[in-house]
């Protein structure tokens, strides 16, 4: 099992980037996914804790030919673990989860996350009827994730990664939620700019 | 428009006419036919939570992406929403919630009645305008209302479906 850079793992999976609309969860993925590149198409959350795959949805039902990408973390899906549900039900196959898994709430001073203890957010992922839940094991296992994550598929997706709880510079976006909200519907040309 | 469920019918003709096209919900009894109307209407996708907050933030994701949503959920679920709906106001994206009541009008189960107390507080202390029916003939006319607040002028719009409107409900022994 190899334990990633959330870094780099990130900015892998938004390498080549086009049409892609990119979700963060508050807290490290919002930085990480900063730190890839500022880009139209983020949506970064501040907050809202738990929300982050459900808002991923509903631009993805909204949008059902533009791939739409979450990346949140452990803590984050744990607090709306049921969406993985709702996500499930609807199955929308432009619709990537990817859960940096640091086993830690990082924000907070580092507590164990349940996923230390004994919860696989995979398996969970699995059981919610998401059959397309993967453990991201290896540089290949990212490879094909990646891959996946940018085209339309058969279903949604879900993409563990374990990363290291290795803290980088916080690399701080734009938290004005309306400026955010224009930016990426002036993108979709849903507003003039 | 009978009064033996045909507001519901009047409300759904409300969201077709406003082009919603994302129906969420937490199942109610009283939303009931809302909600069959919702699975069966073409170009409508109707999407069942597992808690309401997650409707809040399937609306924001779902106006991102330029439609239109509505949230159906009971007044007990109405305290699950509170801080999710932070991102409604930050993010000044419309919301409409259709709320049935519990716990005021002919209540049997007393579980229910702190949250139905709570309701219209909690939602305004959130920042959602408050707005209610009570007699089936004007409940449309009340959506409508609530809808033009939303999707027009961009801002959070609960109506609360009020438990005489929908019938207490009534567990015989």
């Amino acid at each position: 099992m190899t334990v990633f850079d959330r870094r780099a793992a990130v900015a892998r999976l938004l390498e080549g980037r086009q049409d892609l609309l990119v979700v963060s969860g508050l807290g490290s993925p919002t930085y990480d996914v900063a730190a890839a590149g500022d880009h139209p198409r983020n949506f970064y959350l501040w907050g809202a804790m738990g929300g982050a795959a459900m808002v991923g949805l509903g631009l993805a039902l909204a949008q059902p030919r533009v791939p739409v990408l979450v990346v949140t973390g452990d803590g984050e899906l744990l607090m709306g673990l049921g969406g993985l549900a709702t996500i499930a039900a609807q199955n929308p196959s432009n619709l990537a989860v990817a859960v940096l898994d640091n086993e830690r709430y990082g924000e907070t001073g580092g507590q164990k996350s349940h996923t230390a203890y004994r919860t696989n957010l995979a398996a969970v992922a699995r059981g919610c009827g998401l059959d397309d839940s993967r453990d991201i094991a290896s540089a290949d296992d990212l490879r094909s994730f990646a891959e996946r994550i940018h085209r339309l598929g058969e279903s949604s997706a879900v993409g563990v990664i374990k990363v290291s709880q290795h803290e980088s510079p916080r690399v701080l976006p734009a938290r004005d939620g309306g400026f955010l909200k224009d930016r990426l519907m002036k993108s979709l040309k849903l507003v003039s700019s | 428009m009978s009064a033996d469920g045909g507001w519901p019918d009047s409300i759904f003709e409300v969201l077709q006419r406003f082009e919603v096209r994302q129906v969420a919900y937490v199942p109610d009894a009283g939303h009931t036919r809302l909600i069959e109307r919702a699975h069966a209407a073409p170009g409508m996708t109707a999407v069942v939570l597992t808690t309401e907050e997650e409707g809040v933030a399937l609306a924001a994701g779902a106006w991102l992406g330029g439609q239109r949503s509505v949230l159906l959920m009971q007044s007990s679920g109405v305290g699950n929403c509170v801080n999710m709906l932070s991102l409604i106001g930050l993010c000044r994206i419309p919301l409409l919630a259709l709320v049935t009541m519990r716990g005021e009008w002919g209540e049997f189960n007393p579980w229910q009645i702190p949250m139905g107390q709570a309701t219209p507080g909690a939602l305004e202390l959130a920042g959602v305008r408050v707005m209610r029916a009570e007699r089936p003939e004007e409940a449309a006319e009340v959506v409508q209302a609530a809808a033009v607040i939303a999707y027009e002028a961009g801002a959070a719009a609960a109506v609360l479906l009020s438990q005489r409107l929908i019938g207490a409900k009534v567990f015989m022994k």
